[in-house]
């Protein structure tokens, strides 16, 4: 069996295991972001498509390359993108540092109530 | 000598990379910690796709640079000014949208590359098996989240889509493909024969999740999200590079583990979920008995949870429908002004991604500790004062636990009936989407409060002030 084809197989299995011991410590609260996480790492295959397009030499290729460029892109940075979004706005009861003034784009009704901080049961 | 370094460099930078991704996805264990864990997944993806420019394939011509340039250009600016403008609810479609696209380019580098590997002459069996694999999964990830796409955009119908012939039909695409293996395994195939494999499998991705109803979707997504990532682990072995392999398997591995769980939470095998509709349902439609319904008056309720010492409130997907996830945290801060603990059950499949529930809450600024997951708050209904249930209905229907012959008995639920008093803000009676008649309704401590999900709550919301 081809050596290259070999190592590659321990790599993917062991990965997959290691994989697995990882994804099951995150809580389901974070079950969404995790796949959108994981779904922008895919995004990685954004390298092929560069390496399709950056060799091209016939319009077909040059057809391809631009694809998985394009296709890849898009994975990647919207995924990444995305994700940072949703994690931002997991907060802890105590707000550790003041509301910034960031745009919320739920609206000011939310703002207002986020101003408010829940009074503890005595 | 110089070249060597070069080569070197590329690999070392990816196996730091790699370990980065692992140190990433580790600290996505913990609120507190999963954007920076997020970030540094970014930084080591970053690093791969810059020191990728150097492989010595890439030529550096005019055209070759206009169209990597124009490429990542075009998908990045279109997919980031989506992702910033998306809202939360739609995020299940997003996520579907953009693993779709990664599956293709997965698909579209494995034919290209299968190109390259023909002009130079003799395919070797890894290369074909690679190519075959890439191909295949990439394309049915790509066909078939957009499919899913459409279903939760509402660009089609949710239900299960089925037409005549449809079984055969399927058997026969995926027979189709099978074939094709065996003839590219056999290097006896050529470019047509990947080409045909291409298209086959965009066709079994529509066939594959056309039939798959709207609220199957979290199983879906998780599925396809695996699917994805193993072919991107696929373009790995195509292109001799271990970055994707390693990337693609954790994806791989995470896909898998979230479809186990929401398939154990929606208590049913992924089999069924994939495949179920071309069973015969043998379930008829619940016949609406006479049994009696005890309806409340929003000041009453207010009075019932202002005065309480424990409130649990149990969101559904309801809840994200009428979008009144900012009302419901602002229910809970007027709660809490008043003494009272609110605390927030989270059923795993309430939404229509894994953890969807928890994002739509997090935006409307609950906060995280607020968020109880299933076995954490289970025990706690009995102590409970009132069970606020919104939008939610087979996810707390006692049948699960109870009756045999329900059909979703065994399906683990939050245990809503066993609160002293229950409040359920429901906009009418029509059973959920399991299409059965829910006990917990008709208990005798259980109150109905009709209507829109946004417009009870503000009507709540105005009568704890003043209660």
């Amino acid at each position: 069996m081809n050596q290259e084809l070999l190592l590659g197989l321990y790599v993917l299995i062991l990965t997959i295991f290691l994989g697995f011991e990882v994804i099951s410590r995150v809580p389901s609260l974070l079950h969404t972001p995790l796949m959108s996480g994981t779904n922008a790492i895919h995004g990685i295959v954004l390298l092929g498509g560069i390496l399709v397009a950056g060799s091209a030499d016939s319009p077909l290729l040059y057809l391809l390359g631009f694809l998985g460029c394009a296709l890849g892109a898009a994975n990647l940075f919207g995924g990444l993108v995305v994700t940072d979004r949703m994690l931002e706005m997991f907060k802890p009861r105590v707000a550790e540092k003041p509301e910034e003034a960031r745009p919320v784009p739920a609206g000011a009704a939310v703002q207002a109530v986020r101003e408010k901080e829940p009074v503890r049961k005595p | 000598m110089i070249e060597n370094y070069r080569d070197a460099l590329i690999d070392l930078a990816y196996l730091v990379s790699a370990v980065a991704l692992v140190f990433g996805l580790k600290r996505m264990s913990a609120p507190r910690t999963a954007r920076s864990g997020n970030q540094i997944s970014a930084a080591a993806l970053l690093l791969a796709v810059v020191v990728t420019l150097l492989d010595r394939h890439i030529t550096w011509s005019a055209a070759n640079v206009a169209v990597m340039v124009f490429g990542i250009g075009v998908g990045t600016v279109a997919s980031v000014y989506l992702a910033r403008v998306v809202p939360m609810t739609a995020m299940p479609q997003m996520v579907a949208l953009f693993n779709g696209m990664g599956g293709g380019t997965a698909a579209v580098v494995s034919v290209a590359e299968f190109q390259r590997f023909a002009a130079s002459g003799a395919v070797s069996s890894g290369e074909a098996v690679s190519v075959a694999f890439g191909t295949t999964i990439g394309s049915i990830a790509l066909t078939g989240s957009l499919i899913a796409f459409a279903k939760l955009q509402e660009l089609m119908t949710g239900r299960p889509v089925r037409f005549p012939l449809q079984l055969p039909v399927n058997v026969a695409a995926f027979l189709g493909i099978v074939a094709l293996w065996v003839w590219l395994l056999g290097l006896a195939g050529g470019v047509a024969v990947v080409w045909l494999l291409f298209a086959l499998a965009l066709l079994f991705g529509v066939l594959l999740v056309l039939p798959v109803g709207g609220a199957d979707m979290p199983v879906v997504i998780a599925v396809l999200n695996s699917m994805t990532g193993l072919a991107a682990a696929a373009t790995g072995f195509v292109l001799d590079n271990q970055i994707l392999i390693v990337a693609g398997a954790l994806v791989g591995a995470s896909g898998s583990l979230l479809t186990v769980l929401m398939s154990r939470a929606m208590n049913r095998s992924l089999a069924n979920v994939m495949f179920g509709a071309f069973r015969v349902s043998g379930r008829a439609a619940a016949v609406a008995e006479a049994k009696p319904i005890r309806e409340i008056t929003p000041e009453d309720a207010a009075v019932l949870m202002a005065y309480a010492n424990e409130v649990i409130i149990v969101p559904g997907y309801g809840l994200a429908v009428a979008q009144a996830q900012h009302q419901l945290r602002e229910l809970a801060v007027e709660l809490e002004k008043r003494g009272v603990e609110v605390k927030f059950a989270i059923h795993p499949v309430a939404g229509r991604m894994p953890g969807h529930m928890n994002v739509l809450l997090a935006e409307a600024n609950v906060p995280y500790d607020q968020l109880y997951e299933m076995e954490q708050i289970n025990d706690e209904f009995q102590r409970a004062d009132v069970a606020l249930v919104v939008g939610a209905n087979d996810v707390v229907n006692p049948a699960a636990r109870t009756d045999p012959s329900s059909p979703i008995y065994g399906m683990p639920i939050l245990n809503v009936d066993q609160a002293r008093n229950v409040i359920v803000l429901k906009r009418s009676m029509r059973p959920g989407f399991a299409g059965i008649e829910n006990e917990l309704f008709h208990m005798p401590q259980t109150r109905m409060l009709f209507g829109d999900a946004k417009e009870s709550l503000i009507k709540l919301i105005e009568a704890v002030k003043a209660a």
